[in-house]
């Protein structure tokens, strides 16, 4: 990769909580060796814009995103992309939503 | 010769005699046909009154004469008589869905008032399908409203579901959720799920057509913590409303068979954005998934609550995270307030609840807050403005659980420690004064 990427963050049904209250978060990611993928910028979002870090779990399990959180790529759900292994593309919006049961 | 003759006779008399019956028995048979068929006739044919009724939906190419049959004829499940069954039923029950079912193992309270419209102000304390069912058959008396007064179950789902032709999935907790997914796979029946919480609503249609599942989208259930609910994380009415009425509008395409039923997508509303948005989910169902069996080797008995690590309702649970000796009662707060006891007393609960109502001797921390190293140094401010006397620290919130939270994080900090007598809290909060000392006090 010999160029930053630019993307857009969404986070909703109540995730932004944890972003500041802030939705929609426009991301320049780094020149990397490796290619950036969604397993890679999980956390990456951790470290760099998760403002409630104490709580990192409520985004977090393991390496991947907590059970309850569907992740979708361009509105389409990233298990029909290769999930973690997908491999980021430049304007690429990437949103994260925590599924509801209230009613 | 006679008694021959007469003989003949009675063996003619017999013989028709049988013949007859046997006749009368046959035309019963048959009669009854014609009654059941003329029953079913007159059921899937629309009255004078019906044409009347519906006939601006009739009009559309997409239900016509034949779609408002199929409604009439047609059986829903509606799991939850709250923020979503409430709009959802109200619709289906106008649009002239034959029959309706109804569970819900509740009461309405008058919290529910301001999203749930079929439960009147005169309803409070009325079993919630009882209250439904009235409201329902006063907007259309030609629906047949049956009522499931239950807590649904692994035990009880399937005979309940097998008896409709949609269901709906109304129901305000994860563990329901789970149920219900199971049921309508083992079933065979499609499943239109609807959520909502705070300004957000979430909308799908699962196990329709071959599309994929609850489980398959969720095959591990989440923690509790990460689950909100109506309760503490507040609704906005009109969200569920949204969510209710598109589930009704669904419900009524899978009837008619309309080509464009959303499936294998995810609807999400976000209200306070006024913005829609649509997520293609996978169509493949995931290995190994429930709906990848044959139903007849599906049972629905496994103990949901404790896969789910949470209960199957949305009611308030509490914690015992303190030592007795750690907590009092709010008795025992009274008797301090009246004997002039010197203590500090934060209520933790966030600002908008404190501004909504607390207790006159309370000041505001919210838990978060009490992390923040200047809340700190402004609190023991006020633990030294006693001067010459040490007071006790006391937390209180809504029902008693941050409460406790709070005791446990305050005791962390030796300059807080070092400067009261003791730290303690409420048990089960302002909750417990408004039932035991303040009756005046607001529940909510
Ligand atoms: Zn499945």
């Amino acid at each position: 990769m010999d160029k930053v990427l630019n993307i857009t963050t969404e986070f909703t049904s109540g995730l932004q909580l944890l972003f500041g209250n802030v939705k929609k978060h426009k991301l320049v990611l780094p020149e990397a060796e490796k290619p950036w993928t969604l397993g890679l910028l999980l956390f990456w979002i951790k470290d760099n814009i998760l403002v409630d870090k104490d709580k990192w779990y409520l985004f977090l399990k393991g390496n991947t995103v907590r059970p309850g959180i569907i992740v979708a790529v361009n509105d389409q759900d990233w298990e029909l992309l290769g999930d973690l292994n997908y491999q980021i593309k430049n304007n690429d919006n990437i949103t994260f939503i925590s599924t509801l049961h209230g009613g | 010769m006679t008694s021959c003759l007469d003989n003949t006779e009675d063996m003619n008399n017999d013989e028709e005699i049988s013949r007859l019956s046997a006749e009368i028995a046959l035309l019963n048979v048959e009669l009854n046909k014609k009654r059941a068929l003329l029953k079913k006739k007159q059921k899937q044919c629309l009255t004078k009154l019906d044409i009347n009724r519906y006939s601006r939906q009739i009009i559309l190419p997409e239900i016509g004469v034949e779609g408002q049959k199929k409604l009439k004829t047609a059986s829903v499940l509606i799991i939850g008589v709250g923020g979503l069954g409430c709009p959802s039923s109200m619709y289906l029950a106008s649009a002239g869905v034959g029959t309706i079912g109804l569970v819900d193992y509740d009461e309405v309270e008058l919290s529910n008032l301001h999203r749930q419209l079929l439960h009147a102000q005169c309803n409070v304390g009325m079993r919630k399908v009882e209250s439904g069912r009235l409201s329902l058959n006063r907007m259309n008396e030609d629906v047949n409203i049956v009522v499931h007064d239950a807590q649904l179950d692994g035990h009880n789902s399937l005979d309940i579901f097998k008896q409709y032709d949609v269901i709906i999935d109304a129901s305000d907790n994860l563990v329901t959720r789970y149920i219900i997914n199971d049921t309508c796979v083992k079933a065979g029946k499609p499943l239109v799920s609807g959520s909502a919480i705070h300004c957000d609503g979430q909308l799908t249609v699962y196990n329709y057509k071959g599309s994929v599942c609850f489980r398959c989208l969720h095959p591990k259930p989440q923690s509790p913590e990460t689950v909100g609910n109506c309760a503490t994380a507040g609704v906005l009415g009109p969200v569920p409303g949204v969510i209710g009425v598109l589930q009704a509008m669904e419900t009524i395409k899978i009837i008619v068979d309309h080509p464009n039923v959303l499936h294998n997508s995810l609807l999400i509303y976000d209200g306070g954005d006024c913005e829609f948005k649509k997520i293609k989910l996978t169509n493949v169902k995931r290995n190994e998934c429930i709906c990848t069996r044959n139903p007849d080797d599906i049972t629905i008995n496994m103990d949901y609550e404790e896969f789910c690590g949470s209960k199957a309702n949305d009611k308030f649970k509490t914690l015992n995270l303190l030592k007795k000796n750690e907590r009092i009662t709010v008795l025992d707060l009274n008797e301090l307030v009246s004997t002039k006891n010197p203590f500090l007393m934060i209520d933790v609960r966030k600002k908008v609840e404190y501004d909504m109502c607390h207790l006159p001797f309370t000041i505001n921390i919210q838990l978060s807050d009490l992390k923040s190293e200047d809340t700190r140094s402004k609190l023991i401010e006020k633990i030294n403005s006693f001067s010459n006397m040490t007071p006790n620290l006391i937390t209180i919130c809504r029902r008693g659980n941050d409460s406790q939270r709070a005791v446990d994080e305050l005791k962390k900090y030796t300059e807080i420690t070092n400067n009261v007598n003791w730290i303690k809290d409420v048990i089960g909060g302002l909750y417990e004064w408004s039932m035991q000392v303040d009756k005046d006090f607001p529940i909510y």
